[in-house]
């Protein structure tokens, strides 16, 4: 059924809803059906051109498109925080061909589009995570071959991803990958969890909520279903761990938090703030302050004030 | 010590069609483990079609290639599902490309070279893996403070040695080597073969080696086949063959060598 949404504020030609057309949506969806059938595994798909550039989240944004509905509230962050220019062109993008509700606040929001983060609150069974990703295929690095990394997914050759790690540890001295750090899905695929830090990497061992990947230069969608396990792969004698800071957010005090750094001047100076912006927000409302804290107005938009 | 006198490797009635054209033509042989039999003949004799079809990476028009596998006994290579022939071939196999582009992998050290195949079959203990690496860059005559250096450092020669060590680490049983010496000049050469002949003794291992150099041959190989136009025309033992030729063409190959 073509349902098509009028936008007679700006007089915006009629999109059909969620600008894709129906057939897309269901050849989309058909692909996210087999990939949440086969954890971990790249489903091709023929991903459409975008009225954004490759690279600012094509994928995810059809990704998304073939899974909103009309009742849905949909969240989109970038880096974690929900006042970027990605988030923010992102949400206005839905906000207009889909007449959505959106929210900036993790626990109201159904759907959450993701370019590097996962919230830091815990997401639950009746939410949707969908991912931008550059790219799917974990082993490109070290072999280029397209049908070389096919094959070696189909016989389950993953030798090579322990080369990429040791070539880590014998120039840094420990596993230096901080982001895109490869994941074995359900003791089967090796699965690039596109670029977010290895610090989000055990929240999405078992998640409650569905986790959607789209790539769309590479034409490839692949999911974790709720509650999939997954492994971050290491050494016996270079176990997994993910960053830690010494510092805490400088505005609402967070240890167990991601952190970005903000360089403050020219004299040295810098502070630490939550990435995850909804996460500081909702500490800073409940009382809690950091150190660079002065009580300024609330709300992410105010962060680069403060910094001041 | 039955298993020593059955054949390792046996092709039988080999042939490699392109369309109309001969690649090589019902070859047949058997080797037997710790055997080193060379490949002689000149360029497009159809050596390096033979050696592709018997090392499993071109199937061959006709003809089979059956290996004594550690495990199963006796099986078609051919016959195996490509998982169960991939690990074959990056376990119990080597193989030694002419250039050592090919077999090595130019973007990471020496010693995730020489791992990969350890990790391929599980090893997942960084110190363990470090150690066995280094220990095989000793073994073919690389300074261990090399092993975190890229390939791309590395001289000819060394590439050369770091690409058998690659292959050597897994214990292989059966290797296979496309002129392992060419492009070397002639004292590197002299080393690598001494050093082959060191490892191919030490470890029992059983070899074909395809080369169009006939001194590479005697030195290596216990037992020499001589091709032409894709056909096996003599076949015996390296100095019978090389001291006593009985076809037209080895006698022309043989006498082409200066005599000192």
């Amino acid at each position: 059924m073509e349902q098509t949404v009028k936008n007679p504020a700006d007089g915006a030609p009629d999109y059909n809803f969620a600008y894709l057309d129906e057939q897309t949506k269901r050849m989309i969806r058909r692909a996210l059906l087999k990939a949440v059938a086969i954890p971990g595994y790249q489903v091709p798909f023929a991903g459409r051109e975008m009225p954004m550039p490759y690279g600012w989240g094509t994928g995810g944004v059809q990704v998304t498109a073939a899974v909103i509905g009309p009742n849905d509230t949909l969240k989109v962050i970038d880096q974690g925080a929900d006042d970027t220019t990605n988030a923010v062109s992102i949400r206005q993008f839905f906000a207009k061909t889909a007449q959505v509700a959106t929210t900036e606040k993790t626990a109201e929001a159904s759907i959450i589009q993701t370019r590097h983060r996962i919230p830091e609150k815990e997401l639950r069974e009746d939410q949707v995570l969908v991912y931008q990703v550059p790219i799917p295929e974990p082993l490109r690095f070290l072999e280029p071959r397209e049908t070389e990394t096919r094959k070696m997914h189909a016989l389950e050759e993953y030798g090579l991803m322990h080369v990429k790690l040791y070539e880590d540890i014998s120039r840094h001295g420990h596993i230096a990958t901080t982001y895109a750090y490869p994941v074995m899905v359900d003791d089967r695929y090796v699965m690039d969890p596109s670029p977010t830090p290895k610090f989000d990497n055990p929240k999405m061992n078992n998640m409650a909520a569905l986790q959607l990947f789209g790539a769309g230069r590479e034409k490839r969608i692949y999911a974790l279903p709720p509650y999939t396990k997954v492994k971050s792969l290491d050494f016996e004698d270079h176990p997994f761990e993910v960053q830690t800071w010494e510092d805490e957010c400088g505005m609402c005090g967070a240890r167990d938090s991601y952190l970005d750094e903000v360089i403050l001047d020219d004299q040295g100076n810098r502070m630490f703030v939550c990435s995850d912006t909804d996460y500081c927000a909702e500490r800073q409302e409940a009382g809690h302050r950091g150190p660079q804290h002065h009580d300024q107005p609330l709300g992410s938009a105010d962060r680069g004030k403060a910094a001041e | 010590m039955t298993q020593m006198n059955e054949p390792l490797l046996r092709v039988d009635n080999l042939t490699m069609m392109y369309g109309d054209r001969v690649g090589c033509k019902d070859v047949s042989f058997e080797l037997r483990p710790g055997e080193v039999l060379g490949i002689v003949g000149e360029s497009g004799s159809g050596k390096s079609t033979l050696l592709r079809s018997i090392s499993a990476q071109q199937e061959p028009t006709k003809g089979t290639v059956e290996y004594q596998t550690r495990i199963d006994g006796v099986r078609d290579v051919y016959q195996m599902s490509e998982a169960q022939r991939r690990l074959l071939m990056r376990t119990d196999w080597a193989f030694v490309h002419q250039n050592p582009r090919d077999g090595l992998r130019m973007n990471v050290s020496a010693g995730a070279n020489i791992g990969e195949r350890l990790m391929a079959i599980g090893d997942r203990h960084y110190g363990n893996i470090r150690s066995n690496a280094d220990n095989w860059l000793c073994k073919v005559e690389i300074a261990s403070e090399r092993l975190d250096d890229l390939p791309s450092t590395f001289s000819g020669g060394m590439q050369q040695r770091l690409q058998i060590a690659r292959n050597l680490v897994t214990s292989p049983r059966l290797v296979f080597m496309d002129e392992p010496t060419g492009g070397l000049d002639v004292s590197v050469q002299a080393r690598l073969l001494d050093l082959l002949r060191g490892l191919v003794h030490d470890l029992n291992l059983a070899v074909i080696i395809v080369t169009h150099d006939l001194a590479v041959a005697r030195l290596l190989s216990h037992r020499l086949m001589v091709m032409q136009q894709g056909k096996v025309i003599e076949h015996g033992l390296t100095d019978q063959v090389l001291d006593d030729p009985q076809h037209p063409y080895t006698q022309l190959l043989v006498s082409s060598i200066l005599q000192n």
